[in-house]
């Protein structure tokens, strides 16, 4: 899978091209509008992480060159600007998805891994580690073929982790992506604790050959047992 | 004090000065022309009696004014020619034809002498003057009732003139109280070609224009400075997630991290905050649709439901109504978590949550601290109860300008022991 990273930023570039190669991806960057035009017209890529104020020229033109050369789709505009108007023009474009600065590492892999699943075409639309099976069309968990009853935010919360599996989830990423964005007052995350132990006792009842650890505190990651 | 009112007092103030300062001139040269005029009369007189007395030798005997209103008295040579014409002003006993009994009137009298057929007599003419009291009296009255008459006219006329001259300056001065910088879109005119206010009007399009000017930049600068940070907050942030993923970390070393994990997460909310802020005041939300508030107060009660059961804290709702409104989607989902996520966080452990809809209200209401809230500073940016330092103090801040935005009243009360809020939603969109 070949990534490319259009930031003008070359700290946030690198850090980004940092997690990204941890998920095994073929990661390449451009810093300026040119060096990514150069490489969308010589490349072809799986995804294109794309930022539209760029030193030259625009991400939007890009999107346009891509159109043009008919390479459009998987791309994800990251913007500081959470503008509606950025976003309506993007996805008309042939954008994924739009993600708004500042953003948590692994909500950028959920992000990337789903438009990549969608774009595979390959019609089964699960996530599936070791023994468990998750089906996100039907919206139903399976531990060795055998069902798990999840409510709506244990699935949210499992859907997460297994598309960030071995990746640090902090809780502040956790709670904006399954609570909502709308956050003012969150930063006592505690409840989060106890949403994670329910979960964590149904994996074992169900003995599925997944865990979710404690990291440092701070966050959950969710490995292979 | 009105204009009006203010230029009345200086002209019935002056004017009582120099109908005043007028009056006693009239009155004395007024004084003055009748007694000249007497005196020319009296001066005729003495010409007809001394003419009469050179063929009527009776009148010579005349002595007394008791049978008319000359007296004539033989004098010597030397006397007469001592003599001369005088005028002088006395009284004497008389009734008049309204005076029970005769009183002292003022007379003028001229005193002269005269030759006839070589003897000098003594002349003494009377006429009767008008009473100077009386004359005064007139006089005062006169001046009192011209005064009157004249305050009256210039009310009047003020009134007029000065609600006719002054007409564009009161419709001008409402329409500056109407002005809201960044909100009205056209300057307040004055429709008059009177050069004091169309230069009022200049000068006030000028300040306005510097106004707006700053607003706009102020504005500019919160929007500007809040997406400038995103990108290094992105960084930190990115940075911070890397590191603990990296792993071997000693527990000393993971403490300070996770705080300035904490802190990062701060500024980022407060950053979105303010950039939400930003949006609203300026009017960045067209994706107006058909919102039904139960449908938008379920979402959020279903999203905060850990939440509020970590915190022990019951949330009910009670749905009379369907409540529907024409606006953003996203900023329904912000004003109504906003004012949950406040019910749960200032709420007492174990505590209870209410959430009401009719036709057109939505009420939150919360136990919580025994004592209202301030309602002045309620709705304030980053104002801060002493005991929370937790939230970014902008809940409220956003949730009012929200309800400013597409004119939903938005009103706080404290009633048996609950915080209330409650807003009046009507249909229709403003922007």
């Amino acid at each position: 899978m070949k990534i490319l990273i259009v930031e003008d930023e070359p700290e946030l570039r690198n850090t980004l091209a940092a997690s990204l190669e941890k998920e095994r991806f073929l990661v390449e960057t451009a810093g300026d509008f040119d060096a990514a035009s150069e490489k969308l017209e010589l490349y072809i890529y799986d995804c294109i992480l794309l930022d539209i104020m760029l030193p030259n020229g625009s991400g939007l033109q890009l999107l346009e060159q891509l159109k043009r050369t008919g390479k459009s789709g998987n791309v994800i505009i990251i913007s500081a600007k959470d503008s509606l108007d950025d976003k309506m023009k993007g996805l008309e474009l042939g954008a994924d998805d739009y993600l708004t600065k500042p953003f948590h590492i692994a909500e950028l892999n959920a992000r990337i891994k789903a438009v990549l699943r969608r774009n595979m075409l390959n019609g089964k639309n699960t996530l599936e580690l070791a023994n468990v099976v998750l089906d996100l069309d039907d919206r139903t968990f399976t531990v060795n073929g055998e069902p798990v009853a999840l409510n709506r935010k244990e699935f949210d919360i499992l859907n997460y982790f297994l598309l960030n599996k071995n990746r640090l989830i902090t809780k502040a990423a956790l709670a904006e992506h399954v609570w909502g964005d709308h956050t003012d007052q969150t930063d006592n995350y505690d409840f989060i604790y106890y949403q994670i132990k329910n979960l964590r006792k149904k994996l074992q009842a169900a003995k599925a050959a997944i865990e979710i650890e404690a990291v440092y505190g701070i966050g959950y990651k969710l490995v292979e047992t | 004090m009105k204009l009006l009112n203010k230029s009345l007092i200086y002209l019935s103030v002056s004017l009582f000065v120099v109908i005043g300062l007028w009056s006693v001139v009239f009155y004395f040269r007024m004084l003055n022309e009748i007694k000249g005029s007497i005196d020319e009369g009296l001066e005729n007189y003495k010409r007809q009696i001394v003419y009469r007395a050179q063929h009527d030798s009776t009148l010579l005997q005349q002595s007394s004014f008791n049978e008319g209103f000359f007296a004539i008295r033989e004098i010597s040579q030397a006397e007469a020619i001592a003599m001369r014409d005088v005028y002088t002003d006395t009284f004497m006993m008389m009734q008049d034809a309204d005076d029970e009994a005769p009183e002292p009137e003022p007379v003028r009298l001229l005193t002269t002498a005269f030759e006839n057929n070589g003897k000098y007599y003594e002349l003494k003419i009377i006429n009767s003057m008008v009473e100077e009291d009386d004359l005064l009296k007139e006089l005062l009255w006169e001046t009192i009732v011209l005064y009157l008459i004249l305050i009256v006219l210039i009310i009047l006329i003020n009134n007029v003139v000065l609600q006719r001259l002054w007409k564009p300056f009161y419709s001008f001065l409402h329409q500056l109280r109407q002005y809201r910088v960044g909100v009205s879109n056209t300057f307040p005119e004055v429709k008059t070609k009177t050069k004091e206010f169309t230069d009022l009007q200049q000068a006030v399009h000028t300040l306005l224009q510097r106004n707006i000017e700053t607003y706009e930049q102020q504005k500019q600068f919160i929007g500007n400075a809040s997406h400038e940070l995103q990108t290094p907050l992105a960084i930190a942030t990115n940075k911070l997630e890397l590191l603990i993923e990296k792993g071997n970390l000693q527990p000393d070393q993971v403490e300070p991290i996770a705080e300035v994990m904490q802190i990062v997460e701060r500024l980022v909310r407060l950053n979105k905050s303010l950039l939400l802020l930003t949006k609203i005041e300026n009017k960045q939300f067209f994706n107006n649709t058909t919102v039904v508030i139960n449908d938008v107060v379920k979402q959020t009660t279903q999203d905060l439901e850990e939440l509020a059961e970590f915190k022990q804290v019951t949330v009910s709702v009670t749905e009379t109504a369907t409540l529907s409104t024409q606006m953003d989607v996203s900023l329904a989902h912000v004003v109504i978590s906003n004012l949950l996520r406040n019910a749960l966080f200032h709420n007492t452990i174990p505590g209870q949550v209410n959430i009401a809809i009719t036709a057109n209200t939505l009420t939150i209401s919360n136990t919580g601290k025994a004592t209202p809230l301030d309602q002045q500073k309620l709705f304030t940016r980053f104002h801060k109860t002493k005991n929370n330092t937790i939230g970014t103090g902008l809940g409220l801040a956003i949730v009012k300008p929200v309800c400013d935005l597409y004119e939903f009243p938005i009103f706080y009360r404290f009633e048996n022991d609950l915080h209330i809020f409650e807003i009046q939603i009507s249909g229709a969109i403003h922007i």
